[in-house]
């Protein structure tokens, strides 16, 4: 009996893809269902992936996350850093309407408006205007970005922005069809949505499946080598796996899970991609007042968690070690890390009981505190095992979870002593997380953090224009809010994927971005299924 | 009949009213916000996402918004699916739920009602106890064990049918999730057969129709099976509400497009237009089922007359 089923499902997609032997066609799991299409009204990562096929930058992000012109084939940028030209190449709409470098501003325009409410529009206050235009304070005329002729847009910075092209290669700083948005409000329809990118929008059933089709008028098409794209919003990580197994999809973007990630070490290891991704799982202190205040607490307390325990033995999916806030594989300054961690456990236990003392805690005078987190198997795991290696400290921990609207509202309004934090970069750039602990930050204010060197550092680097002197500031920045022990960095977040063999021009990289433009499929008459 | 029928439709517009308005208060009362997330955001554009979802109004001034709204027929727009209307996401999800929560009950009724007559009439045979046990069984594990269970034995192992996937509906990928979504009831409809129709079968009518002389599959089809009907069908009227108003459970481990999702999803989200959509529909939903059963109810026991 077994030898049959075996046959039989090896055979399926043999038989299967009979049918469509010509076009080629990936399915994948894309985490969830889209939030919007419209590149400027929504911030997830899966709706950022099907907009970034659809809609083409001027800067373009190649297969392993560098990088590279898109509908600008160059670009120019003034010795100070603050003027950027981009020349356009010859590109055209799916409609067969050039684009032009108006298109560019009117989509930069659009995308700091009030009405647009876009997420990420602070990545972009460099520009000049641009956080009064955001805020409703000056028109979006007043923007400092002006297309010179229809092949040249002129975009003018109030300072360097060490992440000014990474933000032009997002999918909100796209280009979006003037001639269309300025005639119709419902521009984004399933198989007549006017695109720039290599793939235009086929069917799209809410909940059910969405349908990417190659777009002839790509000015790269010659380049795709798919035809078609099935994205299925899998909220369920497990009936990813599911239909993983049964090759209905050939690429899942949903991080495996812990509880899954040993069953698919041991079923499937020639699918699972594991690699370091830009995000830092930390917990965060409020240091407004009680013991927290105290930086002898804060270092006590950081001193006894052994990260690798947590990492290795209480989750087991990779991911990384960290004694610092930048995650290591993100372009952060070498050599920053908290002081007093790399000692011997034993010896770091003592310093700590010690630390504890001298701040007045001890068995007879101990010290409760409560640690926040949003309800999540592995994000217990981490808080029970980090309360047990407090416990030595004579610290008792109150373990509180709730859902995560309430957990981020609850942080926001400084309601924690403790709280469970994860924070992906949007950006591969250090400000992007030491930024929120400086004055204004999101983290300053729910913290209570101040350190008016970390603010002067993050400050200074906003003006720096050399992308080494700049990362150096900011790694001094970072220094100073870990010597200070303001958080408790636990782990470097890494990217857990299931990849098919089939699947080619899938590279990890940092900001685990994978353009559907540069993924092919192996010949499906070779089918590397190995079974059960 | 017509007039009683206006009448409790008259009376479920208040209903709706006060079931509109405390699920309004109470979801703006729970903690956290539509834009409380991971990414904390900055002042200046949290402000802009208010303003653009008319959140930095009163309360009693967004309460009377969304009442005008409604009024015209319209949900709002959701927050977190911006490309759609509440109304569009309703209504390509309500259909999607209607398929396999309809399937689901005709299948439960198929199956439970034959059942529960048939362990009624052998009553403390070894077949009652079978049927009863299998019943007990059906009720006591819920579907989100058995429909992993199911997904991974005939989806994975076997390869028979589709382990998830909607595929617009196709027949293979309708079986798991309706035979999962059925079990429960099955059991429910078996065991309230059972016990309706043992009841029945004590009644005098009962022991007269067989004086009468008729056969005992006379007595069962022509005399008992209608009154032991009517609880089952009371059952009915809230079950098929709830069912085909979707199955969060069935829904997300089968990944089917339903509208179930939005319950949960949209609560989680405080997506606050998309949950008062769903509810409003689920409330209008439960009042008209009722309705349906109250005048069915007349039509299977004649001493129940609505004519005032």
């Amino acid at each position: 009996m077994a030898v049959h089923w075996r046959t039989l499902l090896t055979a399926l997609p043999l038989l299967l893809s009979l049918g469509t032997a010509q076009a080629a066609t990936l399915h994948v799991d894309n985490e969830g269902e889209p939030g919007s299409l419209d590149p400027q009204k929504s911030a997830n990562h899966w709706d950022s992936r099907i907009q970034k096929a659809m809609f083409d930058r001027l800067v373009d992000t190649a297969a392993d996350g560098r990088l590279i012109p898109g509908l600008a084939s160059r670009w120019d940028v003034s010795d100070d850093g603050t003027v950027y030209t981009f020349h356009l190449r010859d590109a055209r709409w799916s409609d067969g309407t050039p684009i032009t470098a108006e298109d560019a501003v009117f989509s930069l325009r659009r995308l700091l408006m009030p009405a647009t409410a876009n997420h990420n529009a602070n990545l972009y206050y460099a520009i000049h205007n641009a956080r009064a235009v955001n805020r409703g304070e000056r028109a979006p005329e007043a923007l400092g970005v002006k297309a010179l002729d229809a092949h040249t847009l002129e975009i003018t910075l109030d300072h360097p922005s060490g992440y000014f092209l990474q933000a032009m290669a997002m999918g909100e700083a796209a280009p979006l069809p003037r001639h269309v948005l300025s005639t119709t409000k419902r521009w984004i329809v399933p198989g007549d949505t006017v695109v720039s990118g290599a793939f235009t929008l086929g069917e799209w059933h809410p909940q059910s499946q969405l349908t990417l089709e190659k777009n002839p008028a790509f000015y790269a098409a010659d380049t795709v080598a798919l035809d078609r794209v099935v994205m299925y919003p899998l909220e369920d990580t497990n009936d990813a796996i599911r239909r993983f197994r049964n090759d209905q999809i050939d690429l899942s973007f949903a991080q495996v899970p812990s509880s899954r990630i040993d069953w698919v070490r041991a079923q499937r290891p020639d699918a699972l991609r594991t690699a370091p991704w830009a995000g830092e799982y930390f917990y965060m202190f409020n240091l407004r007042d009680g013991a927290l205040a105290d930086a002898r607490v804060r270092k006590a307390l950081n001193l006894v968690v052994r990260r690798e325990i947590i990492t290795d033995k209480v989750l087991g999916t990779g991911m990384r070690p960290s004694h610092r806030f930048v995650p290591e594989a993100m372009s952060g300054a070498d050599g920053v890390t908290m002081p007093g961690l790399d000692a011997p456990y034993a010896e770091r236990a003592e310093k700590a009981r010690a630390l504890m003392r001298e701040a007045g805690y001890g068995p007879d005078t101990p010290l409760t505190l409560t640690l926040r987190y949003n309800t999540d198997d592995d994000h217990k795991k981490v808080a029970v095992a980090v309360a047990a290696m407090w416990k030595p400290l004579g610290v008792t921990v109150e373990l509180y979870n709730s859902e995560g609207a309430v957990h981020y509202a609850a942080i926001k309004q400084c309601q924690f002593d403790v709280a469970r934090y994860g924070m992906v970069a949007t950006v591969n750039d250090p400000i992007d997380l030491v930024g929120s602990y400086a004055a204004g930050g999101s983290a300053a204010a729910a913290s209570g953090y101040q350190n008016a060197r970390l603010d002067a550092l993050i400050e200074k680097s906003a003006h720096i224009a050399n992308a080494a002197d700049r990362r150096k500031v900011l790694g001094q920045a970072e220094q100073t809010l870990l010597d200070d022990y303001a958080v408790l960095p636990i782990f470097d977040y890494v990217s857990n994927h299931l990849v098919s063999p089939r699947v080619q021009g899938f590279e990890d990289n940092v900001m685990d971005e994978h353009p559907l433009r540069f993924l092919s499929l192996a010949s499906p008459s070779t089918p590397s299924h190995s079974g059960e | 009949m017509l007039s009683y029928t206006l009448k409790r439709l008259a009376f479920a517009v208040p209903t709706l009213l006060v079931v509109i308005t405390i699920s309004f208060f109470l979801m703006r009362a729970a903690p956290g916000g539509p834009f409380d997330g991971e990414r904390q955001l900055p002042p200046e554009i949290e402000a802009n996402l208010k303003a653009a979802y008319h959140l930095d109004e009163p309360l009693p001034m967004q309460y009377l918004r969304y009442m005008g709204n409604l009024a015209q027929g319209d949900f709002g727009p959701s927050f977190k699916y911006k490309d759609f209307s509440v109304t569009e996401l309703i209504m390509q999800g309500f259909p999607v739920s209607l398929e396999i929560g309809g399937l689901a009950i005709g299948l439960a009724l198929l199956i439970g009602l034959p059942l529960g007559v048939i362990a009624a009439l052998k009553r403390n045979s070894t077949i009652d106890y079978l049927v009863m046990s299998l019943a007990l069984g059906g009720i006591a594990v819920p579907n989100f064990v058995i429909a992993p269970i199911m997904a991974l034995v005939f989806g994975v192992l076997l390869g028979w049918l589709p382990a998830g996937g909607w595929n617009g509906g196709a027949l293979p990928n309708l079986v798991l999730p309706v035979i999962a979504l059925s079990i429960q009831q099955i059991a429910y409809i078996a065991r309230m057969m059972r016990a309706s129709m043992i009841e029945t079968m004590g009644s005098h009518f009962i022991r007269t129709a067989r004086a009468k002389g008729l056969s005992e599959v006379q007595v069962v089809l022509r005399h008992a099976l209608r009154p032991s009907l009517l609880p089952v069908v009371s059952y009915l009227g809230p079950a098929i509400a709830a069912i085909v108003t979707g199955s969060v459970v069935i829904e997300q481990i089968f990944g089917i497009p339903g509208i179930g999702r939005y319950f949960v999803q949209g609560a989680l989200n405080r997506d606050y237009t998309l949950v008062m959509g769903t509810v409003v529909f689920y409330g209008a939903l439960i009042v008209l089922m009722n309705l349906l059963v109250d005048l069915l109810y007349s039509a299977l026991d004649p001493q129940i007359r609505y004519d005032d």
